[in-house]
């Protein structure tokens, strides 16, 4: 089997007193999706943070292709973060002033593409998830699972290499939780994308090839999520 | 669910022989277990016995020869009483997974009703994605993500219940050793 994708190893990470996580060891292949699974407050969601690069641990590493992220500068996270990761929240990422299009070429404009190909690549994505149509129309003006699709198109336009996504359709109704998210799984497995997918559903967790559970801020072998 | 229902529901449409009925009835509830030919033939029996379905007629082409039943409007009746009825919600407490949880506590302790409960909710779980890859391949129907989405929520039930269970089990060990 090839070295793993990106790995986390005994990582801790406190807020003041309160040990977010004691110690969580977590492996992903490339185009692999892997859900975190537990409670409210088990640290699933300071993981993913951790993992994507956006918060540092205290101790332990997180290793992205065999390299300590840990030791990168804070510009080096930045330019990995916009070439190789792309994040997904459950809901208000959009920029509300830009449309649908301008919103998932955001990132390939960061990253020094021309506006004319950030366009037509935007496009391709919103197509892909079906909502093409919706290009020029403000988030304001569309419903939430189609805002959340225009998110995932955003997420994944620069075509990383690890999709981080928190509590997804945390947001949506049943029906269009499923609909984005099987959209989501689709395109990443077309795309070899891994996927770090955070949540507390096991139906969502199930769209996964196989998941980690935490629970208070330790990796739960039981995956029952409750002290016994 | 009741057969004879379901045969009543399939002749709504018009007149059909047993082999239509059977084929009829496999094809739109691909979940269910598939009904034996002597099943059909029996049921229907009994509806005409009851006056809910009439021979309406013999066919033969080129096999041998069929009886064909049409729904009666006592049949009709029925069918509309039965469509109109609320299943009883089902509490299920007669649920193997519950005897499991307390014959481990008799016959073993709480590490053995754990045990039992850590290595169901991953045979649930490993169901609950082969419905969910199966039901996102593609060419898949309407009517195989229904069937797939009814289990996934019985599964998700089940696995709620498993994890308010574990926080119980030491509770429930008192009770059941009381």
């Amino acid at each position: 089997m090839s070295a793993p994708l990106l790995t986390a190893t005994g990582v801790h990470k406190n807020y003041g007193n309160t040990q977010a996580l004691r110690g969580v060891d977590f492996a992903i292949e490339a185009g692999e999706i892997v859900a975190v699974t537990g409670p409210s407050g088990c640290g699933k969601s300071t993981l993913l943070h951790c993992l994507a690069g956006l918060l540092s641990v205290d101790a332990g590493e997180i290793r992205y292709r065999d390299q300590d992220i840990g030791l990168f500068s804070e510009a080096a996270r930045s330019r990995l973060r916009r070439s190789d990761f792309g994040v997904l929240f459950q809901f208000g990422q959009l920029v509300p002033e830009l449309t649908a299009a301008e919103n998932v070429a955001l990132p390939l404009l960061l990253s020094g593409s021309g506006r004319k190909g950030a366009r037509e690549a935007a496009l391709g994505w919103l197509d892909r998830f079906g909502v093409a149509d919706l290009a020029d129309k403000r988030p304001g003006a569309v419903s939430g699972g189609q805002q959340q699709r225009v998110a995932v198109a955003r997420a994944m336009v620069t075509e990383p290499k690890v999709v981080f996504a928190d509590e997804p359709t945390g947001a949506l109704d049943q029906l269009n939780g499923e609909q984005v998210l099987g959209a989501m799984v689709r395109v990443a497995r077309e795309q070899g994308t891994a996927v770090v997918l955070v949540t507390h559903e096991a139906t969502i967790a199930a769209y996964a090839d196989r998941e980690i559970s935490l629970r208070d801020g330790a990796v739960d072998p039981t995956g029952l999520g409750v002290a016994p | 669910m009741s057969t004879a229902h379901v045969l009543l529901g399939l002749l709504a449409g018009g007149p059909r022989h047993g082999y239509d009925l059977k084929r009829a009835h496999d094809e739109r509830l691909p979940q269910a277990k598939p009904l034996a030919y002597g099943q059909v033939y029996s049921t229907l029996g009994r509806l005409e016995r009851d006056g809910f379905v009439a021979q309406s007629g013999q066919e033969q082409e080129g096999g041998p020869e069929r009886t064909s039943y049409s729904l009666t409007a006592l049949g009709r009746e029925r069918l509309d009483a039965w469509l109109t009825e609320v299943e009883p919600p089902a509490p299920h407490v007669t649920s193997a997974l519950f005897s499991k949880v307390v014959v481990a506590l008799l016959a073993a302790d709480a590490d053995r009703a754990r045990q039992y409960l850590t290595a169901q909710r991953a045979a649930h779980m490993t169901r609950m994605r082969e419905l969910t890859v199966a039901k996102s391949s593609p060419g898949t129907t309407v009517g195989d993500v229904i069937a797939a989405d009814y289990a996934i929520g019985h599964l998700d039930a089940d696995l709620r219940w498993l994890q308010t269970t574990l926080a119980r089990v030491a509770d429930l060990q008192k009770e059941v050793t009381a």
